[in-house]
């Protein structure tokens, strides 16, 4: 593949992610404190938490998500690097793929790998592991694609936080629907193929169209 | 064509007779359909807030679109105009949206004997309420620090894409829960009686929507055209005219 400008963007940022090890351990600690207040809210009670645990560990796990979102492109927005990375001549498309998928492995992947053991503390039902982790795999994915033209969007402004989730939330609403539907289904013996291969469908297309929005983005935020 | 300068002018001649056919066609509408169409039969006279529902509902949809592509106009050709209008389009579709999600509340009590169901329908108004609001805060927080108004404009677009998938799959998720205890069944068609004075009010509520999108695209222009020369005269000229 004649992609210079992705491989480097790949690596650079892995590389980064690397160094500052102390970062990528945030999301996973966040998803770990809101899932323990869980019970402390509701019930301890393992008959009715395992009903409700598909939904709230997707939604928790949504929020590690988005709150790891608002440092995307703000340190290279900060320093310049990105104004850099734009006048390159390489697809400013695939360097900012490259980025997503970097926000997703230190993200969205642990978050997926760590999601049985948090499901285990919820008592959600064994058969539930596998498809959990699965719909969390493709779904933060989705989660990082949507997410990235959002910290696009607020780039330039000085609150990110709050705005960014305003924004963002809403296009959420349907890979949440999926993916929790996913476990529930998988929990009550059912198959999972129609959420699988409609996640699999929302994937294909946030791929397509999410690093060219977010691309047009990055530009405005830069150039107006 | 297309000028700020010109929109100004001509719209300033169009807007009384709009606002008169807004007020006549929303009045007629309004004593038609509260005093003098038939009473429902199953639903009595509550039935009636249809004729704020249903306008108010279209409108909000309706609106969404009219953002999103007046801000693709805005971004692909980079007319000022159409940013104007995306710009005001947003607030008032909002309100629109939270209208009907209002008197759908109210009008839901009687009849299903609550305010709120998670609903097919009123859930994907309400993520719709969501992505209006996503808009306007997006704008406020850009102008808030002088920047152009382009990013909400992108924003909106996305929207445009994502609404069919999110409708679908909110039908989806409605579906698969199916609480079946209430049932939204409409009258498979309605009475003409009843349907004249509804079809009166949307016609109504597209007016008024027209006339308030002017009205507010007026004052933006003007506050955005602030430093130019004819808005100078134009408000020299206001304060020669008015007698104080």
């Amino acid at each position: 593949m004649n992609n210079i400008g992705f491989l480097a963007i790949l690596r650079r940022d892995l590389l980064l992610a690397v160094r500052y090890r102390g970062d990528l351990a945030n999301p996973l600690i966040f998803f770990f404190i809101v899932i323990a207040l869980i019970p402390l809210g509701l019930t301890p009670d393992s008959k009715e938490l395992s009903e409700i645990a598909p939904g709230m560990l997707w939604i928790t796990a949504l929020l590690a998500s988005l709150l790891s979102l608002d440092g995307l492109f703000k340190d290279d927005f900060a320093d310049g690097t990105l104004e850099q990375i734009i006048i390159l001549p390489q697809p400013l498309y695939f360097m900012v793929l490259a980025k997503t998928i970097v926000h997703w492995v230190v993200t969205g992947l642990p978050l997926s790998l760590l999601a049985p053991v948090l499901g285990l503390m919820l008592s959600l039902p064994e058969t539930g592991y596998l498809p959990l982790m699965l719909s969390l795999l493709i779904g933060t994915a989705i989660l990082s694609l949507i997410g990235s033209v959002g910290a696009a969007l607020t780039l330039p402004l000085n609150k990110e936080g709050i705005l960014l989730s305003l924004i963002v939330i809403p296009f959420y609403m349907p890979v949440l629907i999926f993916g929790s539907n996913m476990v529930v289904l998988a929990v009550d013996g059912l198959s999972i193929a129609s959420p699988l291969a409609i996640m699999g469908a929302l994937l294909a297309l946030s791929l397509l169209i999410s690093p060219y929005v977010t691309s047009c983005a990055l530009r405005l935020s830069i150039y107006g | 064509m297309a000028s700020p300068r010109w929109f100004y002018q001509i719209s300033g001649r169009w807007l009384p007779w709009l606002s008169l056919l807004t007020f006549v066609s929303i009045i007629i509408g309004v004593i038609w359909g509260l005093g003098f169409a038939p009473q429902d039969a199953k639903q009595g006279n509550s039935f009636r807030i249809i004729y704020i529902h249903v306008p108010a509902s279209f409108l909000a949809l309706v609106g969404y679109y009219i953002m999103a592509i007046s801000g693709a106009i805005a971004i692909i050709w980079k007319i000022k105009l159409a940013d104007v209008v995306m710009k005001s389009a947003a607030p008032i579709g909002a309100s629109l949206t939270f209208i009907a999600l209002l008197t759908g509340a109210v009008w839901g009590k009687p009849t299903w004997g609550t305010y709120w169901i998670w609903d097919a329908r009123i859930t994907s108004m309400l993520i719709l309420f969501f992505l209006y609001l996503g808009v306007i805060v997006l704008q406020k927080a850009y102008s808030a620090q002088g920047l152009s108004n382009k990013a909400a404009a992108l924003l909106a677009l996305v929207g445009t894409i994502n609404i069919p998938i999110i409708y679908k799959s909110v039908d989806w998720w409605y579906t698969l829960h199916q609480p079946a205890t209430i049932k939204f069944t409409e009258a498979p068609s309605m009475h003409p009686d009843m349907f004249q004075p509804l079809l009166i009010m949307i016609i109504g509520f597209y007016l008024f929507y027209v006339t308030a999108l002017i009205v507010s695209m007026r004052a933006e222009i003007i506050f955005r055209e602030r430093n130019t020369s004819w808005v100078k005269e134009l408000a020299l000229n206001l304060k020669d005219k008015r007698p104080i």
